[in-house]
């Protein structure tokens, strides 16, 4: 049959047919990937779309102005965000970097047991944990407060934090410390000019991990923060409880620009080859 | 301990859980003395390296350095400066700053620091490399650069942890003579840890050869190499060749017994501490003659013949090596001209090439190490041929 039609052989031969579901299958991905995203766009956008219309019917910006609008929340609840995800990611840091560092370098009896126990307030159902938690902030004046809504954050974060910190200071090698101890420096010393700076990738890498949580984090954030402390996350799901799309996919694109913020850090200062190592 | 003793080590003990690393190991360090620890895998020569920069913390015993107890002082207090294996450079400094992070500690000025870590760079070779990346070297290099910062800080004692085992063979031979002449030119105490013989031989005033922890003989490299004191150290030091015999010891004389092996003969004594008895006889692969068992031979004076044939001839360079059977056992046999394949032979060993032991019991012979597999590997190349 090929030698009936050689053009076609000379074709499939020319250009290997595998592409046709190569293709197929990267265009679904894509679709997959962005679709929705064009769609939270098309959203943020639309003064009017309804069912059967695939398009917006008319375009504008005033669900912009009405977000933004003095009356409008969603300013303060991005300020409430970043504020709370900042002081998260320092009280997290704070006890990663030495528990990390104790993890990978003492000899710690029970070191797994330690580093699964940071897992357990994720191996219970979210809303039990934290309608208890909030019981007993409430008695402790901590809940609709900052601090309390930081706190329940930490408990979330800290399990990354550890776990990656504990892995990027696994990943020095001990002959490093070791060279410096030998030619005079203390072991403060030496944690602080070689085991930090070569732990930082994996260090910072942690906190980005712990930032976007923080971001997310809803359950907790409901129960113990609303309604004096409104996160945006709080925002976008009144906002879409409410069937108001336009409110909430403006809200979800506000919620992208610190996670792309952080994305461009993470292509700046962290290559493959180092997050590669995070782990090992 | 003697009074000159820079160093000295008392009564040593280190274990890591229930496995005995160092057992009760006295040592001592003149200044400016250059010592070699030399064992295999295992023998507890790198765990007395880190005991003596800190990093080790013994079970039992003392270290005292220039009469100061600093057995349980940290490392950084030491005055010590270890160059390891890896380099343990660190990637994130230049090569100038792993040079002078010891004399930033010291909170030396910066212009000081510029040029004691210039003139490293030049007496090592480094000149001009100063603000590349470790990362950016050659092992040669990086291995020099460890090196340059071990000495910035101008210790009292320098520690080498098989500084050279990284290191390509040509580079490092170079480098052998480079850090022996830097030892005696700088008149830094150096102990040096390394498996390889040869390199020991060349760099260090005092061989210490370890075994199981403890020290099984130390001394200036040719008394270690000519006079071993046990069959360990002699098949340490490449006397592998080994053979049973029987005699009697009188009148500063041994006298061999003839057997199917080996002629009768008689060697001198030459203060050596020998029982009548079984003896374990060791040899190097160079130190005997092979002679050609068909023609008239001369009388065998102050030197033992074995009898046996020859199995294969290989020529690695320089000398013919022979693999010849000798009873059950194989010897490898250098000779000048190579012998024909089932050739009788007589092999003579001169008694100053021949290290006798009483017998003791089978497991006096070294543990599998590098070395060994080295014997193994001669065996095969020989009988390739």
């Amino acid at each position: 049959m090929t030698r009936s039609i050689p053009w076609l052989a000379r074709l499939a031969s020319r250009f290997d047919l595998w592409w046709i579901p190569r293709a197929i299958v990267l265009g679904l991905l894509a679709f997959a990937i962005f679709g929705p995203l064009t769609n939270l766009l098309l959203w943020t956008v639309a003064e009017r779309w309804y069912f059967p219309h695939a398009m917006p019917l008319d375009y504008g910006f005033s669900y912009w102005e009405r977000v933004f609008s003095p009356r409008g929340t969603a300013m303060e609840s991005l300020a409430n965000s970043v504020v709370v995800a900042s002081m998260t990611v320092m009280a997290s840091m704070a006890l990663a970097v030495p528990a990390g560092y104790a993890l990978s370098r003492l000899e710690l009896p029970f070191r797994a047991l330690i580093l699964l126990a940071f897992l357990v307030p994720q191996a219970f159902p979210n809303l039990p944990v934290y309608v208890n938690i909030a019981r007993l902030f409430y008695q402790l004046g901590l809940n609709g407060t900052v601090t309390g809504v930081v706190l329940v954050h930490v408990t979330h974060g800290l399990v990354y934090a550890v776990w990656i910190a504990t892995a990027a200071f696994s990943a020095i090698d001990t002959e490093l410390e070791e060279a410096a101890r030998s030619i005079g420096a203390s072991a403060l010393r030496t944690f602080r000019d070689v085991t930090l700076p070569l732990a930082a990738p994996g260090l910072l890498a942690s906190a980005i991990f712990v930032f976007l949580e923080s971001l997310d984090e809803f359950t907790g954030s409901y129960f113990v923060g609303a309604p004096d402390v409104n996160m945006l996350p709080l925002l976008l799901y009144t906002a879409s409880a409410g069937g108001n799309y336009q409110i909430a996919s403006i809200t979800a694109l506000l919620l992208l620009i610190p996670s792309v913020g952080f994305m461009l850090v993470v292509e700046r200062f962290l290559r493959s080859d180092v997050l590669s190592k995070v782990g090992h | 301990m003697g009074k000159n003793d820079f160093v000295s080590v008392e009564q040593i003990s280190v274990g890591y859980g229930k496995t005995t690393v160092l057992d009760g190991l006295d040592l001592s360090i003149r200044k400016g003395e250059f010592v070699a620890l030399l064992g295999s895998s295992g023998c507890g020569k790198t765990t007395l390296l880190r005991a003596l920069a800190g990093f080790v913390k013994p079970d039992a015993g003392t270290i005292r350095v220039d009469g100061e107890d600093v057995t349980r002082l940290p490392p950084d207090r030491r005055g010590m400066a270890l160059v390891f294996q890896s380099y343990a450079l660190w990637p994130h400094m230049t090569v100038a700053q792993n040079i002078g992070y010891g004399l930033k500690l010291r909170g030396t000025p910066r212009a000081g620091i510029d040029r004691r870590v210039g003139e490293l760079q030049e007496l090592l070779g480094l000149a001009g490399l100063g603000s590349r990346k470790p990362t950016a070297l050659s092992g040669g290099q990086r291995q020099r650069v460890a090196l340059g910062r071990a000495l910035a800080v101008d210790p009292s004692i320098l520690l080498l942890d098989e500084p050279l085992s990284n290191l390509d063979a040509r580079i490092r031979l170079k480098v052998r003579h480079d850090i022996s002449a830097l030892q005696k030119r700088l008149g830094i105490t150096a102990v040096h840890v390394t498996h390889d013989r040869e390199e020991a031989m060349v760099m260090a005033d005092r061989i210490v050869i370890l075994d199981a922890g403890r020290i099984a003989q130390q001394g200036a490299p040719e008394e270690v190499f000519n006079r071993p004191a046990s069959p360990f150290v002699a098949a340490f030091m490449g006397a592998e060749n080994v053979i049973a015999l029987n005699g009697s010891v009188g009148g500063g004389r041994i006298a061999i017994d003839a057997s199917d092996a080996n002629a009768k003969a008689i060697l001198p004594l030459d203060g050596r501490n020998l029982k009548s008895g079984g003896f374990e006889a060791r040899f190097r692969t160079e130190g005997a003659q092979l002679i050609d068992d068909g023609m008239p031979v001369s009388e065998a004076v102050d030197a033992l013949d074995l009898f046996g044939h020859v199995e294969a001839a290989s020529y690695p360079g320089g000398a013919w090596r022979h693999s010849v059977r000798v009873g059950d056992d194989i010897m490898l046999i250098d000779a000048a001209r190579p012998c024909a394949q089932g050739q009788a032979v007589r092999v003579r060993i001169p008694a100053k090439n021949l290290f006798l032991f009483n017998q003791q019991g089978r497991d006096s012979r070294p543990q599998p190490s590098s070395l060994n597999e080295g014997g193994a590997a001669r065996v095969l190349e020989a009988s390739h041929a």
